[in-house]
Parts: structure tokens; C-alpha cells; sequence
């Protein structure tokens, strides 16, 4: 290190003109507050619009439309239960979380299984089915849409759970796939060796030795799938049309902010973002390194 | 231990690829075919017309004013977001104060990551929603901060078509930005502290740092960043359908969005709509193929 410092700054000081006796700690003390600016920006620029919503939706629509950045005078929680009755968003909550549940669990278990066979198991065509079932996440499903519907309306689910289920998971098994045959693939092979040895059954060694190991992958796809099916619209859009209140959360809230559009209840609509955000919010900061790890890892597939 | 091998290969990969196929090969499949037909929709009258849907789309200035803004978006959004990000990520791993420990990242940057992240974990329906309260002419956040400093005149954002298109822009950045602070964070973690120590003892400012230290090692991750935007800003349907439904007078229509009303919106013309679906599919992946190629760079691996 002490040679370095002998050395003077002229490899990466691009900048020379500047005078070399500057003292360094004052510019960093400058750009310290420049940085600290920005990154107080955007978080304010982040918050802001979700502490409104939040505000808002305590608010009477007489203040909401007088007064955009005012305090509520009082605390009207009737908004809150007026978008979750009136506006059917409890009942639109418990449906998404029925669906979602469904097509989680479905999508964990067909994922792990299939996911296991490519890592562990050699068979004639593997490679080829392999890219074939990973390939698909690579299509965007707006090209599917059109045919989708009518597939799922000849096999008679259209408009109904079952369907979406079904549906949610066989769009997420691609990424899901191959997020867990690589996951699976690091697994030390030696314990399974062990385990065959012992006795231990193909499929015992599968429920009861390999899928504990893969736990952490589990969780991060699982959470990354958590999300794009509880966030989904596109496909409830269209494989659960109409207006009736057997729809996802994600529709009724859409359809809140048309009726809003003419009954002119803000109040009521904001109530219902604040519902369906809070219990997102919940779960995001007590498991905050989970999420992000999940996400992260999902987007560089 | 070979007995049992095939019943578990078989009972473990065909549902999935049962469900795989029904639901997902098949309609892919057939929208080709369907492209190729003049279908309108719930009659089972379906006549092939060839290429006919393509040359429509050729001539169909709808089409291509949704185009143009994709393509803008395509332009603006990948290189805004990705800018933003590495800034606010190399802000939170490496801008602290220049103290006794090195390189460090400013105080509270597990606080900032928190927050930076939220909008990714929304809905994208309820970011749409949300922010078009936020632009609405008399009761929004933004025109009632605008008058409380003294503007009269203020802009009816969405309703107005010289800003709908570009409100939906700014949304679209930001609901993005915090993600890619979090990848990107991860990735500037993973580089060498000493090396950073060495170019700041030899006097390297913090811009040079990041122009010629750091960007150069997280390529890799950049360009993952750059081909996921350039195929979000290709999409954009839910953010336009929700705030603007294309309007005013189609100034933030998107390709999504006409592909969608031309299917199940204001007409069922499945054969058109599965023609502009294939043409999406086209250009959605010679844009990846076109960002992978010029993005390409030697990988550089920490010793």
C-alpha cells in the first residue's frame, strides 16, 4: 500500500487541471450532500404517492377534492369498510388468495418434480424436451392470448378457478423449471448415493431427502411466483370476463376506479388500493431479503 | 437401484408437460395459424386469407402510431431506468463519507433499498390506478402541488394529448427503477473493494470510478437490465389500458393495447389480432437478439 501512495495521481486523473493540493475530504463532503439529495428524492418520490393513498383514503371525497395535499379532519374509516363490502374488495381478496394458494402450490409441486427429473435422471430426448418446456418462457403471452381462450373454453373452464389455476401454472412451470433444474443440479449427489444404499426408494429419496435440500431455491422461485400470480391482470382479464364476483382482485380493483369514474367516490377507491397494498406491504418488510433475493435471482434467469 | 427409475421419470414429467403443452404450446402454435385466417371471433367460420392480415398491417395507421410509441418507449425507458439505477446503486454501495474503512456505501442504505424496492412488489394495476389520481386535473397530488406554488393554468396531464403519452412514461421509470438499484446494488457488492481503494488513492474522482471501474464490470448485469426494459417497454398494455385506454385521441396507444381491442375490446377480429400478436413476437425478439449482439462484451471474472 505505501508504494501506491508514493505514486502521484496521474493514471486515472483525468481531470488535471484541477489542483492537485485540493483537499479531498471537502469535495467528498460536497458530493455528500448532492448524493444524499437525490437518493431523499426518490425515496420521497416513492413514498409519496403511497402515503397519499393512504391519507386519502381516510378522507371524505369533499376533502379529497378541495384539498389534494390536506390532512384528513377526521379518521373515516367507513371508507374502508364501504370498498370492502360495497365494492365486493374483501370478497375480490379472498378469491385471489383462493387462486393464488391453488395455483402456488400446484406450480411448486409440478415444478420440483419435473425440474427434478431433468437435473437427476438420464433419458433418451431429455435435452430436446428440456428446451421445448424451458422455451416457452421466452414468448410473450400476449401472442397466446386469442387461442388461450378458446383452449380453456373448450375444455369448459372458462370462468372458473379451476381453469386460472390451471392456467397460472402452466405459465409459470418454464421459468419455474429451469430455475430449479439448476438448482437441483448443485446439489451434492453423494448424500442421494447414500440414501439409495440405505434402501431408500426413488420416490422417498425425492420427498423426503432431496426437496428439504432445495429449500432455499424453493422459496426464492416460490416467492417470485407468489407475486407474478398474485399481480396478475392480463389473464383473469380474459379467462374470467364478465362482471360477477367470482373475479381476482386485481379486476375488481380496475373495475372500482370505472364505477368511481362515475359516482365519484375517491374515497372509496383509495380505500380499496390501501387494502389490497397493505397486506403486500406486510409481507415485503418482514421478509425484505427473501423478496428481493427471489426477484432478483428470478429477472436474471 | 435401476427398478423404480421409469415410474417416477413418468409420473414426475407428464402432468407438467401435459399441462405444458395444453395450455401453452398449443395456443402459441395456433396463433399462427390464426393469423393467417380472417376469424372473426365466436362463429366457427374461419377461411384462410394468407398473408392478407400482414398487409393490413402494413397499411394500418393505427398500427403504426401504437408502434411509434413503443418505439419510443423502447428509446427512453431502458436508458433513463438503467441510469437512475446504476446513480442511486452506486450512491448506496459506495458514496459514503471517505473514512478510516474504505469504500462504503451512505447511511441508511438498507432503509433506502427498502423503499426503492416497494413499487416492483405492486401490482402493476394498482401503480396505474394509483398514479392516475396522482394526475387528475382538480383533485391529483401533482396539479395541487402546482397550484400551491402560485400556477394558475395547471395541465390536465392524462386528459391532455401533448402529456398523456409521457405521464405513462414516467410511471413506467419509476414502478422499475428501485428493482434495478437492487440488482444492480447486488452486482457493485460483488466487486473487489481493493480495487476501488487503489483508483481513489490514485486520485480518481467518483465519476471516473463509475464510468471506468465500475460500469465496465457489471456488463453482464446491465445487459440482463437493458433486455428486460427494452421488452417491458414493448409491452406497457396494463400502465396504458388503465390510465389512458390509449386516449386522448390515441396519443399513448401502444401495440398491446390494439391488439387487445382488436380482440376483445371494440371488435373481435381474431385473425388480425393474432397477426399483430405474431408481428409482437417478431419484434420482441429481434429486439432481445439485437441487444444481446450489441451489447456483447468480454466477461471479466474476479481472480
Amino acid at each position: 500500500m505505501t508504494t501506491v501512495e508514493t505514486g502521484a495521481p496521474t493514471t486515472v486523473a483525468a481531470g488535471a487541471a484541477t489542483p492537485a493540493d485540493r483537499p479531498p475530504r471537502r469535495e467528498l463532503g460536497v458530493a455528500n450532500v448532492f448524493s444524499h439529495g437525490f437518493l431523499l428524492l426518490w425515496a420521497a418520490m416513492t413514498i409519496l404517492p403511497l402515503a397519499w393513498m393512504l391519507l386519502s383514503s381516510l378522507k371524505s371525497n369533499g376533502e379529497i377534492i378541495s384539498d389534494p395535499w390536506g390532512l384528513p379532519e377526521a379518521l373515516r374509516f367507513d371508507n374502508w369498510g364501504r370498498a370492502w363490502t360495497n365494492a365486493h374488495i374483501g370478497r375480490f381478496f379472498f378469491n385471489s388468495l383462493v387462486v393464488v394458494t391453488g395455483s402456488l402450490c400446484l406450480t411448486m409441486l409440478l415444478g420440483a418434480t419435473a425440474a427434478y427429473v431433468f437435473a437427476r435422471y438420464e433419458f433418451r430426448g431429455r435435452q430436446v424436451v428440456y428446451y421445448l418446456f424451458v422455451g416457452g418462457m421466452m414468448f410473450p403471452v400476449f401472442l397466446a392470448l386469442v387461442p388461450l381462450f378458446f383452449v380453456v373454453r373448450s375444455v369448459g373452464l372458462l370462468g372458473t378457478w379451476p381453469g386460472l389455476i390451471l392456467v397460472y401454472t402452466a405459465y409459470s412451470l418454464p421459468f419455474t423449471v429451469f430455475f430449479l433444474t439448476a438448482f437441483f443440479r448443485t446439489l451434492p449427489t453423494s448424500i442421494a448415493e447414500a440414501a439409495m444404499i440405505d434402501g431408500c426408494g426413488h420416490f422417498r429419496l425425492f420427498f423426503r431427502v432431496m426437496l428439504p435440500m432445495a429449500r432455499p431455491g424453493l422459496i426464492s422461485v416460490g416467492i417470485f411466483n407468489f407475486l407474478s400470480h398474485w399481480n396478475q391482470f392480463l389473464l383473469p382479464q380474459v379467462l374470467i370476463p364478465g362482471d360477477g364476483q367470482d373475479r381476482m382482485l386485481a379486476q375488481g380493483l380496475s373495475s372500482l376506479a370505472v364505477s368511481q369514474g362515475y359516482a365519484g367516490d375517491y374515497a372509496q377507491l383509495f380505500a380499496g388500493l390501501t387494502i389490497a397494498v397493505l397486506p403486500v406491504l406486510v409481507v415485503y418488510v418482514a421478509f425484505q431479503r427473501q423478496v428481493q433475493a427471489g426477484l432478483t435471482a428470478g429477472q436474471l434467469k | 437401484m435401476r427398478h423404480g427409475r421409469y415410474p417416477l421419470i413418468l409420473s414426475f414429467l407428464l402432468p407438467p408437460l401435459a399441462l405444458y403443452g395444453i395450455f401453452v404450446l398449443s395456443p402459441y402454435l395456433q396463433a399462427f395459424q390464426i393469423s393467417t385466417t380472417d376469424w372473426l371471433g365466436y362463429s366457427a367460420q374461419a377461411d384462410p386469407v394468407g398473408l392478407a392480415n400482414f398487409r393490413t398491417l402494413l397499411h394500418d395507421g393505427y398500427v403504426w402510431n401504437a408502434l411509434k410509441n413503443n418505439a419510443i418507449l423502447l428509446a427512453v425507458v431502458p436508458v433513463v431506468t438503467i441510469a437512475l439505477g446504476l446513480f442511486f446503486a452506486s450512491m448506496l454501495t459506495m458514496g459514503g463519507r471517505k473514512g478510516r474503512a474504505g469504500v462504503t456505501g451512505v447511511r441508511g442504505t438498507s432503509v433506502y433499498r427498502l423503499v426503492y424496492f416497494f413499487p416492483q412488489v405492486l401490482s402493476v394495476v394498482i401503480i396505474a390506478l394509483l398514479w392516475k389520481e396522482i394526475y387528475s386535473p382538480t383533485s391529483g397530488l401533482l396539479n395541487g402541488a402546482l397550484r400551491a406554488v402560485g400556477m394558475t393554468d395547471t395541465p390536465a396531464w392524462l386528459g391532455d394529448p401533448r402529456f398523456a403519452f409521457w405521464c405513462v412514461l414516467a410511471v413506467m421509470v419509476w414502478s422499475n427503477v428501485g428493482f434495478y438499484v437492487v440488482l444492480f446494488g447486488a452486482a457493485m457488492q460483488a466487486i473487489p473493494r481493493d480495487i476501488y481503494e487503489a483508483v481513489l488513492l490514485d486520485g480518481a474522482s467518483r465519476a471516473t470510478m463509475l464510468r471506468k471501474i465500475t460500469i465496465p464490470l457489471l456488463w453482464d448485469t446491465i445487459q440482463v437490465a437493458w433486455i428486460y426494459l427494452a421488452i417491458a417497454a414493448l409491452d406497457g398494455f396494463i400502465l396504458v389500458q388503465l390510465m389512458t385506454n390509449g386516449g386522448p385521441n390515441f396519443s399513448s396507444d401502444v401495440i398491446g393495447l390494439r391488439m387487445y381491442d382488436t380482440s376483445f375490446g371494440s371488435e373481435n377480429k381474431f385473425g388480425y389480432a393474432s397477426a399483430i400478436g405474431v408481428a409482437m413476437f417478431f419484434l420482441t425478439l429481434s429486439v432481445a437478439v439485437l441487444a444481446l449482439r450489441t451489447a456483447r462484451r468480454d466477461r471479466i471474472e474476479y481472480s
